[in-house]
């Protein structure tokens, strides 16, 4: 593995490689100074051209649990400003001694241009609505954790698929471990076709709720407009928002997850957030275990953890 | 100047493609047959090529004036020339837009200058492309434009198009449209289908060309005028297409070499060089486009030739300017796809193409007395497309290996390629 760039690139192997060294480090981060020098000396860039905080910040606990050095480059005070190509910006990150870019940006398959361009790991943190790689690996780990394995799971991710990269990102990597994916969502938005997509497709949340171990809940993505692909934020609650009844007929053990950041009263209710089975901050912390799996496979580390 | 005899080709005439010798000498074609007589001429051996009328492109982007970095007429025809072309259309939609005689004039005569192919210009239909009203029609003819496009956009009303077409009926020109509906297109980066979904990118439906040709076609039968399709991409264009020249309709139809050789596959690799509006399609588009070339529904192949800088192209997928360049890698491109026969591709890389876009002293085979434009092509060598002449090197066949090339051809009897070498 030289980079990670997009989840379809891994086998199912490669992905359970991750996920067990992810539990070791989650051991790591259970210990009074967690901390391994792994990556001493070695230079982690994060380069987010579009907002983000919770990934970026995930990234750098991981590269500084590793005792990697991190650099944050923002394009805001930037010479993107000055229109520097996305090229040239990134092959100076590289010359500056960068020994690992974790980059985001809002063109689809930019993080895998940038890896034609450079000579170091890249490791996509998210491009356009197309892939999450690590949103993918965390999550399955959450879930891994949480059931032992994804074998024969009935998983339901419910929303936004249409222009999300969790989804995306997350189907594939959950149904080459063996899990069972149905999206649910309206026509609207959902991609243009899923033909080929290894997943059943459900306009009814109600009626998949009962035979779900997980309910993957995507974020309404507000800031787009909801009006023109649904007609209002209260109806898409009505048809899809995790609420404290739907909540209340899943079936025993079943959890609910969000990548964040959640929408409150939109697609997820506060109680159901709140709900001790909610696994939501554990995503959270399990994303920064990943993390530091994906930075360890990328350099190469040798030292013992 | 001695005379120049292309010998032991196969020669494209009136009665067909036949073994023979081609004298040319003053005042063009002076001899066709076997065996001639090689006294007092620069001999010439083809053996193994096909000997046939200048390859015309109907659809190539010369950028000049406004966009020189890209390329220019000098380049692009040095491009042409390589690929055994011997004239071109050139779109309008340079900065500032051909919409006026004297902007036709500075191209036609940059292209005289520059001698290497004939550089016939297109004329906008509206007034600096702006869909809004007329271009100066009767000034642009005059100026010697005879295809009339808003390339580049639709002219998407289709009173506007109306009007354009019933003045045309008088002159005998022709529309030429880019079909590409704008609120279907959207923001689309690609084909609508299974790999933008893959990809989370938005697409552009085949329904986005269909619906403009079908409308585009009752005004033709409304005007009586004459309509000529750019760059078909869909099976069912081809359907509508076929549809009205059975009706009767002055239609054409031409279809851009990436469009027969890729589908929307290529581009899961998000590499911008398969960025191009409209986009590749689905496999059994491009099956039904290599159908009706062969079969004639599509009468003509046009490159569509859409020079972009290194830079330009070095970005993100969704963030590259669209089109690729195609002038020097045409002929094998179709010969590998298609598999045409020598007529068949002289048919639809050079009379189809002069005869749609007006084009004086062409449109015709080989014969004593026609002028010495001439394209003579090896359909058997191998190579492989690494270094261009034009500017740009947006191309997705660079560095893949081809078969079938120019070998040589004349523009008024002068080379311009001459074994494979642009004469410049």
């Amino acid at each position: 593995m030289r980079h990670l760039l997009d989840i379809a690139d891994l086998g199912r192997a490669d992905l359970e490689g991750l996920l067990d060294d992810a539990d070791g480090f989650v051991e790591v981060l259970a210990r009074p100074i967690p901390k391994v020098p792994a990556l001493r000396g070695k230079t982690v860039t994060t380069a987010f051209f579009e907002a983000s905080t919770r990934t970026r910040l995930s990234f750098e606990r991981a590269a500084k649990a590793l005792s990697a050095d991190t650099m944050t480059f923002a394009p805001g005070t930037s010479s993107l400003s000055k229109g520097e190509s996305l090229k040239d910006t990134v092959l100076t990150l590289q010359a500056m001694g960068s020994d690992l870019l974790v980059m985001r940006h809002q063109a689809v398959g930019a993080a895998r241009r940038a890896a034609e361009w450079l000579s170091i790991p890249v490791v996509n943190g998210g491009d356009g609505a197309h892939q999450h790689p690590t949103q993918a690996l965390l999550d399955a780990l959450t879930v891994r954790r949480r059931f032992g394995s994804l074998e024969g799971l009935e998983i339901a991710i419910v929303g936004d698929i249409r222009y999300s990269r969790v989804a995306r990102s997350d189907l594939l990597a959950f149904s080459s471990l063996g899990a069972h994916v149905t999206l649910v969502a309206p026509r609207t938005l959902l991609p243009v076709t899923t033909e080929d997509w290894p997943v059943t497709v459900s306009p009814s949340l109600d009626e998949v709720l009962p035979t779900v171990d997980v309910v993957y809940l995507l974020r309404v993505q507000t800031e787009r407009g909801g009006a023109s692909v649904f007609p209002s934020l209260a109806e898409y609650t009505s048809r899809f928002g995790m609420t404290r009844e739907r909540r209340a007929r899943l079936k025993p053990g079943a959890v609910v997850m969000h990548p964040g950041p959640m929408n409150r009263g939109v697609e997820i209710a506060d109680e159901v957030a709140d709900d001790p089975d909610s696994l939501v901050l554990e995503q959270v912390s399990l994303g920064v275990a990943v993390r530091m799996a994906v930075l360890f496979r990328l350099l190469g580390g040798e030292a013992d953890v | 100047m001695s005379d120049i005899l292309l010998a032991a080709g196969i020669v494209m005439t009136s009665a067909g493609a036949m073994p023979a010798d081609l004298r040319l000498g003053e005042g063009g074609i002076i001899a066709v047959g076997p065996d001639l007589d090689r006294v007092g001429a620069e001999v010439v051996d083809c053996s193994g090529c096909w000997v046939g009328p200048g390859l015309v492109d109907p659809h190539v982007h010369l950028r000049e004036p406004g966009q020189e970095w890209k390329e220019d007429i000098e380049s692009g025809s040095r491009a042409a020339a390589a690929g055994g072309f011997t004239a071109v259309v050139a779109m309008p939609n340079t900065d500032p837009p051909i919409d006026s005689g004297h902007l036709a004039r500075f191209v036609a005569d940059r292209g005289r200058l520059v001698g290497l192919v004939d550089v016939f210009p297109a004329g906008c239909v509206t007034a600096g492309r702006a869909g809004q009203r007329l271009a100066h029609l009767d000034e642009l003819w005059a100026a010697g434009v005879r295809v009339f496009t808003d390339d580049g956009d639709s002219v998407a009303d289709a009173g506007l198009l109306r009007r354009a077409m019933e003045y045309l009926v008088d002159l005998g020109g022709v529309v030429s449209q880019h079909a590409e509906d704008r609120g279907l297109a959207g923001a689309g980066q690609l084909h609508e289908g299974e790999v933008s979904a893959r990809l989370g990118l938005a697409g552009i439906p085949g329904a986005a060309e269909e619906v403009v040709v079908a409308r585009d076609l009752a005004v033709t039968r409304l005007t009586g005028g004459r309509y000529h399709v750019q760059h078909v991409s869909t099976a069912g264009t081809v359907a509508l297409v076929g549809a009205a020249k059975e009706a009767g309709l002055a239609v054409t139809a031409e279809v851009a070499p990436h469009h027969l050789a890729f589908d929307h596959r290529a581009v899961l690799s998000t590499d911008p060089a398969f960025k191009m509006y409209p986009p590749l399609r689905r496999p059994e588009d491009v099956e039904a486009l290599r159908q009706a070339l062969a079969d004639g529904t599509i009468d003509m192949v046009g490159t569509d030739h859409a020079p972009h800088a290194a830079h330009e192209k070095d970005v993100p997928f969704e963030d590259a300017p669209r089109g690729v360049i195609g002038l020097e890698t045409a002929v094998g491109v179709v010969l590998e796809t298609v598999g045409l026969g020598s007529v068949d591709l002289f048919t639809r890389m050079a009379l189809a193409p002069a005869r749609m876009a007006g084009l004086a002293d062409r449109g015709r085979w080989l014969a004593v007395g026609e002028p010495a434009t001439i394209t003579v092509i090896d359909p058997a060598v191998s190579w492989v497309a690494e270094r261009f002449h034009s500017r740009s090197a947006n191309s997705p066949w660079r560095g893949r290996a081809l078969r079938g090339r120019a070998r040589h051809a004349l523009l008024r009897g002068r080379f311009t390629l001459r074994d494979g070498e642009v004469q410049w």
